[in-house]
């Protein structure tokens, strides 16, 4: 086909208009979401003891932490989506989880604690924590994929990553209501790993799937 | 180049707003321009130039499919040139060749007004053939029998509707088509 053939039949579907990838992306989580949820309750639930949990800031705290993720890697990973974008000005969003967290781990430090440092690090939901934030992640990690490739990431695997930080967030979210493990130091330990596990497979995934 | 670039997200505003022929007019504008860039890109990884027209046709088609993520308030070529290199490096890649193109390829080129080389039959063209019948059909008709789309729903029978959603139908599994390659 001549080129000038081809323009004059792209200028004929210029009718043709594509949805926003904000829309797109909104669609995709809104039917991922109800999977990792369904994952959640079969298999976890939320804790028994959460009425008085909610009076603990730590257990709010994390809350605060991992949706800050998951809100951030959604600015991100929609700039991401346009091809001209880079990451120059935008990383620092990422680092907003990281700097609750931070100053979360400050505070308790400053309080009187019964339990050692170490204990309080190493928890006992650790194992828990490791298998189900990636496992209900990947629903979510799908949706956000379907929705971004709707985009034009032209850096694919960068995308995936956020891809990941974006469903470990939500995934996480769910995992803080069920997990009776509340210090900080667990969670920058046990659900960073766990995050960046995730976040490999969505960059490995993204690398993939994104190309347009 | 300011004056051209200026122009041209003028044009895109208009296309983006339901205007078919400044759409025309602005891909007929950039045409030169990507072929340049592609030719310069073809060049550096020693590989034969008369390769380019598939690299131009592949980023037209991406120019098309995905001008959703631009921004309007956004001057239009950084938009277009990115989608351009990475149509570029896919193309070099997919020929074994893992080169990173100068960010300047595309921006900094003349453009070249000479042409198009048609050495071989396009990736398009070889790919058409691979469509649904009633989606190869309604294409061929626009795409090489210059037909209107109501001329095009006439000759088949088919609600203008169904003749542009055939066509963008088309346009997006030849997209993905060349990806798989």
């Amino acid at each position: 086909m001549e080129t000038e053939q081809l323009i004059r039949t792209l200028a004929a579907d210029n009718a043709h208009r594509a949805r926003p990838v904000g829309f797109v992306l909104t669609c995709a989580l809104l039917a991922a979401v109800p999977v990792s949820v369904a994952m959640f309750l079969a298999g976890l639930g939320v804790r028994s003891d959460v009425m008085t949990a909610m009076h603990n800031p730590f257990f709010n705290l994390k809350f605060v932490e991992t949706l800050a993720l998951a809100i951030s890697a959604i600015a991100v990973s929609l700039h991401l989506s346009r091809p001209e974008a880079s990451m120059k000005g935008w990383g620092w969003l990422l680092l907003v989880p990281l700097m609750i967290l931070a100053a979360g781990i400050a505070s308790e430090m400053m309080m009187p604690q019964e339990v050692p440092m170490m204990t309080r690090l190493i928890g006992s939901n650790s194992r828990v924590c490791l298998t189900a934030i990636p496992l209900m992640s990947l629903p979510l990690l799908a949706g956000t994929l379907i929705g971004l490739r709707h985009g034009a990431p032209t850096r694919p695997a960068v995308a995936g990553a956020i891809a990941g930080l974006l469903s470990a967030g939500l995934a996480a979210t769910l995992y803080a209501s069920h997990c009776t493990d509340d210090s900080p130091l667990f969670v920058v330990t046990w659900y960073t790993i766990a995050t960046a596990l995730v976040t490999a497979v969505g960059a490995l995934a993204g690398s993939k799937v994104l190309r347009f | 180049m300011r004056e051209t670039e200026d122009e041209w997200t003028s044009l895109m505003r208009l296309a983006i707003s339901g205007d078919s022929a400044a759409y025309h007019r602005l891909l007929r504008a950039v045409t030169p321009v990507l072929r340049a860039g592609a030719r310069r890109g073809l060049a550096r990884a020693g590989q034969p130039v008369d390769q380019s027209e598939d690299i131009v046709q592949d980023i037209l088609l991406a120019v098309h499919l995905k001008r959703h993520t631009w921004d309007t308030n956004a001057p239009f070529a950084p938009w277009l040139f990115a989608i351009a290199r990475n149509k570029l490096i896919d193309a070099l890649r997919r020929r074994g060749r893992r080169v990173f193109v100068n960010i300047d390829d595309f921006a900094e080129t003349i453009p070249d007004e000479s042409a198009a080389e048609t050495a071989s039959p396009s990736e398009i063209a070889a790919q058409l053939q691979t469509l649904p019948p009633r989606q190869r059909d309604v294409l061929q008709s626009i795409a090489v029998e210059s037909a209107s789309i109501r001329d095009t729903a006439a000759k088949f029978a088919m609600s203008e509707g169904a003749v542009r959603v055939a066509l963008h139908r088309a346009l997006t599994s030849l997209t993905a088509k060349l990806r798989e390659q």
